[in-house]
């Protein structure tokens, strides 16, 4: 078994055991869609045409708790430390743990979807196309997510810190997955989808690369 | 690649130190143990005994000072030494949400083909085999102790890194710990061992140190260690 596919299967099993947090997740994501519409109001157009910023703010706010969940597990006993020491890489064990990060909160952002559809009356019939951009952005939060997780993990104030580091980071992610998500809602005559779609590729692929380069700095001591 | 120096010492220290803010934990310490043998680490609370065995398996970073650890230096050949060490820590480095077989798994599955195979018969070793599958969450602190010391020898190291091994353990578990030692030595394994109990060190090494303030006090044969810690 490769050191990444090893790393991986001991992050889908610990998502796996630990999966009534994510159910946990999930509530807390759907509370903050209904509060979203109340604050709002009761006008269905406004709703409507806000639903992908509101779906996306409820992600974030959620991917804070998923992200620190993670390596909560992996700071109780020092356990990301003894499997340095076996040694796994380090690059190894970021790519991991933020794949299996991705996969959690793009599956968070996809039982989201039908909340958003519910409350703000905001489906689209281009579902797959929906999915991507879900899977995109989760993959755009995961990246830098993951990194911030692990600095702020042994910090007394990590549930403050993570927030603090990630949403300034993460504020192109949000702007091309809302824009992306509200077009597939409400119509994209000029065909502006993919461009936005491109700028969270762009993201993705830079963080992903770099955040995999700067992880193994802040894990060793 | 870090080049691996041929003597017969499995750990050299040359004035190691390490801090923690402005307080040197450990403080020009320089020890060589040969290969094959075991080395009692003892001293006070606080005297430096698992900061000497952290740096030395590179888990802390040395401030000062150079050391070499089965042939490497743990700064330019840090995986190497990784490679051929195996630290038993005051952490277990267990996922509470795991059973004891899938810990050991996920340790395997970073280690040589062989480590998976070996995983049914530690369990066995450390008397764990029927609650092999419940979770590491339900285990008392001397279970813990039992599975973190299988997860230790699963790895195939040369040096051995055992940081309180008693600690936690009852009678039947004592025994088994020295059965593994007992073990480690007949395969030619070299052996840190930072314990209070000095009898049983006596008994299970052939050279000791002793660690004061982060310095070191003593070295000398074991079986010319007082009790209580102090040097002869």
């Amino acid at each position: 078994m490769s050191p990444l596919a090893a790393a991986l299967r001991k992050d889908l099993l610990l998502q796996w055991r630990t999966r009534a947090q994510v159910v946990a997740v999930f509530a807390f994501g759907a509370s903050a869609l209904l509060l979203f519409s109340f604050a709002v109001g009761p006008n269905a157009g406004v709703l409507r045409e806000h639903a992908a910023g509101f779906l996306w703010l409820g992600l974030l706010l959620s991917s804070t708790l998923t992200l620190a969940e993670s390596f909560h597990a992996e700071a109780e006993h020092r356990a990301l430390e003894g499997l340095l020491l076996l040694p796994a890489s380090a690059r190894s064990l970021y790519y991991a743990k933020a794949l299996a990060n991705a996969l959690a909160l793009a599956a968070l952002g996809a039982g989201l979807v039908p909340v958003m559809v519910v409350l703000y009356d905001a489906a689209t019939p281009r579902i797959p196309a929906l999915l991507g951009i879900i899977l995109l952005g989760s993959a755009g939060l995961s990246a830098p997510g993951t990194l911030y997780a692990a600095m702020t993990s042994q910090a007394r104030a990590r549930q403050t810190l993570l927030p603090l580091l990630l949403f300034p980071l993460v504020v192109p992610v949000l702007l091309a997955a809302v824009k992306a998500t509200g077009l597939l809602i409400q119509g994209d005559p000029m065909g502006q989808v993919r461009s936005w779609t491109l700028l969270l590729v762009c993201f993705d692929v830079i963080h992903w690369s770099l955040c995999g380069l700067l992880f193994e700095r802040v894990v060793e001591d | 690649m870090a080049e691996r120096a041929l003597d017969p010492w499995a750990v050299q220290a040359s004035g190691l130190g390490r801090r923690y803010g402005r307080r040197w934990a450990l403080a020009d310490v320089s020890l060589s143990v040969r290969l094959g043998s075991r080395l009692l680490v003892t001293g006070r609370n606080g005297s430096g005994k698992s900061t000497l065995l952290r740096v030395l398996a590179t888990a802390a970073r040395a401030d000062r000072g150079t050391a070499r650890v089965a042939g490497y230096d743990i700064r330019e050949g840090r995986a190497e030494v990784r490679r051929r060490i195996a630290l038993l820590s005051h952490h277990s480095f267990l996922y509470e949400a795991l059973s004891a077989r899938e810990n050991l798994a996920v340790a395997a599955g970073f280690l040589d083909h062989g480590a998976g195979a070996r995983v049914p018969g530690l369990l066995g070793t450390v008397g764990l085999a029927e609650r092999a599958d419940d979770p590491v969450s339900s285990f008392s602190a001397g279970m813990r102790k039992r599975l973190a010391l299988a997860r230790a020898l699963l790895q195939p190291a040369e040096v051995y890194l055992l940081d309180e091994p008693y600690g936690e353990l009852d009678p039947p578990g004592f025994r088994l710990l020295e059965a593994a030692l007992d073990e480690l030595k007949a395969k030619g394994a070299t052996v840190l061992l930072a314990s209070h109990l000095l009898e049983r060190g006596r008994e299970r090494c052939d050279e000791a140190i002793v660690l004061e303030e982060g310095r070191l006090a003593w070295s000398g044969p074991a079986a010319e260690l007082r009790e209580g810690g102090a040097a002869p």
